[in-house]
């Protein structure tokens, strides 16, 4: 069956108080920020009868604001809107990058940060930099607000640990000193609207004789949910950055990755795939 | 189940009916503005592609609540078949359509890029259209209407 618009009920809440009163009131209820997630699943007629809670007017939520401390970014802030603001692309370029590869421009214009969070895709393409940049997830539910480290938020595939009612009011990226080396990857079926077999974020920083100081490096779509490789970041660390260094790093990635095999690609591919982009990554190209 | 206005091709229009209605379904059965069509209903073709407040959005992923009080801009707003726009005529001029059920589409994704400044060059039209399928052309032909449309203006403008 179709998507039935006269058995929704909708609201459209003003302030963020009177949305999560609306979400605790009905356990079925769904949030609504730009639907390019929930109205693929309305079409194919799986929502029906649901109340709908629109966060479209919760205009505040939007706000994308740089200080000292870090970038907060609204959870309403659309994917075009991210990847064109100048702090992002100064200071936080891995997730302009990956804003710029989610859908197309259609999809940027709508899909929200708080959207593709929430979801909690195992593909959600935007989790590999905030991973990278040890994003925190502020939440507002019945019981108040909390804040969440983003490998914390996710339970497994498109599971949170939001709790019934509560929200994501806003996501906080904490500065960093600006890595030697920062890329973005992602291997889809094609180059737009595609989703990843594999995305990786990674950044690296390097003492003035060209040893690693610091590195971080997360990988999408190999796990239920988004992996930093604790095992590969700890190898690197101290160490010259050499082929041989290089490439023993990118055979330590099976220890923080479970890839599968699904409709969109298989273990072997993924995990070869992924060396390559980290290899690749470590040898600055 | 209320009224709402919204803003389509510069008129003010109010619907009345379920605030969850897709766009799509309001401007081609409520406003009769077939030129809007629908592929997939799932935002992967862009068939159904409108501007909301100038920015290019898949009308069947938008329930109607949502345009409330926001401007609208169909394909029927860039010319009539008198009088076409520079980009309808690219469109004529290079083959750009065939079967023709992409290209209203098309037409919004190229108009939205060449308004706000996007560079009039082959990668970034594409990147423009990465979100709007064609089963027909082949792709080049709608990038070289949208690039002959995109001269076209350069042209005008550096005569004055
Ligand atoms: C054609 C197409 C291509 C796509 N391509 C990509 C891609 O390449 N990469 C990618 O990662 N994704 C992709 N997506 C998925 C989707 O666009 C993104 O996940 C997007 O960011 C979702 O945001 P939204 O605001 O549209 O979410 P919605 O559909 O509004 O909501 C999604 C889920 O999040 C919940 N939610 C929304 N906002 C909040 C909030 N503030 N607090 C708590 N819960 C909330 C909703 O209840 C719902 O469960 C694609 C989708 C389509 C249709
Ligand atoms: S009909 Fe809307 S994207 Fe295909
Ligand atoms: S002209 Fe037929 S789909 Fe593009």
């Amino acid at each position: 069956m179709r998507g039935d618009a006269r058995s929704m009920t909708w609201t459209s809440p003003r302030t963020p108080a009177q949305a999560v009163r609306a979400l605790a009131a009905d356990p079925r209820a769904l949030a609504f920020a730009g639907g390019t997630d929930l109205m693929v699943a309305w079409n194919m007629g799986l929502l029906n009868g649901r109340a709908v809670v629109d966060l479209s007017r919760l205009t505040p939520w939007r706000m994308i604001r740089a200080s000292r401390d870090g970038l907060s970014i609204g959870s309403l802030a659309t994917h075009a809107e991210i990847l064109r603001h100048p702090a992002v692309r100064a200071r936080f370029s891995l997730l302009a990058d990956a804003c710029a590869t989610v859908g197309a421009a259609q999809i940027q214009n709508r899909g929200t940060l708080g959207g593709n969070l929430a979801n909690a895709s195992p593909a959600g393409d935007t989790f590999p930099a905030l991973a990278v940049y040890e994003a925190v997830v502020h939440c507002l539910g019945p019981e108040g607000r909390r804040a969440l480290p983003l490998l914390e938020f996710f339970a497994g595939v498109k599971k949170t640990r939001l709790k019934p009612g509560e929200l994501i009011e806003s996501v906080f990226l904490p500065s960093l000193p600006k890595p030697a080396r920062a890329q973005f990857r992602k291997v889809g079926t094609r180059g737009a609207q595609a989703i990843s077999k594999t995305m990786f974020a990674g950044a690296l920083w390097l003492d003035r004789d060209g040893v690693v100081a610091d590195v971080r490096l997360a990988f999408g779509s190999l796990a239920p949910t988004v992996r930093r490789l604790r095992a590969a970041e700890a190898f690197l660390k101290g160490r010259r950055l050499d082929a041989a260094t290089s490439a023993e790093a990118a055979q330590l990635l099976d220890a923080d990755v479970s890839p599968i095999d699904d409709i969109r690609s298989t273990r072997a591919y993924r995990l070869a795939a992924s060396r390559g982009l980290l290899a690749r990554f470590l040898a600055g190209r | 189940m209320g009224a709402l206005t919204l803003t389509v091709n510069g008129r003010r229009r109010t619907y009345r009916g379920a605030a969850f209605t897709r766009l799509i379904d309001v401007l081609r059965e409520d406003f009769r503005l077939t030129g809007t069509k629908e592929g997939c209903g799932e935002g992967e073709c862009g068939a159904c592609t409108v501007l909301l407040d100038g920015a290019p959005v898949n009308s069947c992923l938008i329930p109607v609540g949502q345009a409330a009080g926001r401007r609208v801009e169909t394909v029927e707003s860039l010319g009539s078949p008198e009088k076409l726009s520079k980009l309808q005529q690219g469109f004529l001029d290079c083959a750009g359509a065939q079967c023709g059920i992409c290209t209203p589409g098309m037409l919004m994704s190229a108009h939205a890029h060449l308004k706000s400044g996007g560079k009039a060059d082959d990668a970034s039209v594409r990147t423009a259209l990465s979100g709007n399928l064609c089963r027909c052309t082949g792709y080049q032909h709608i990038v070289d209407s949208v690039l002959a449309a995109a001269r076209g203006k350069k042209k005008k403008a550096s005569r004055k």
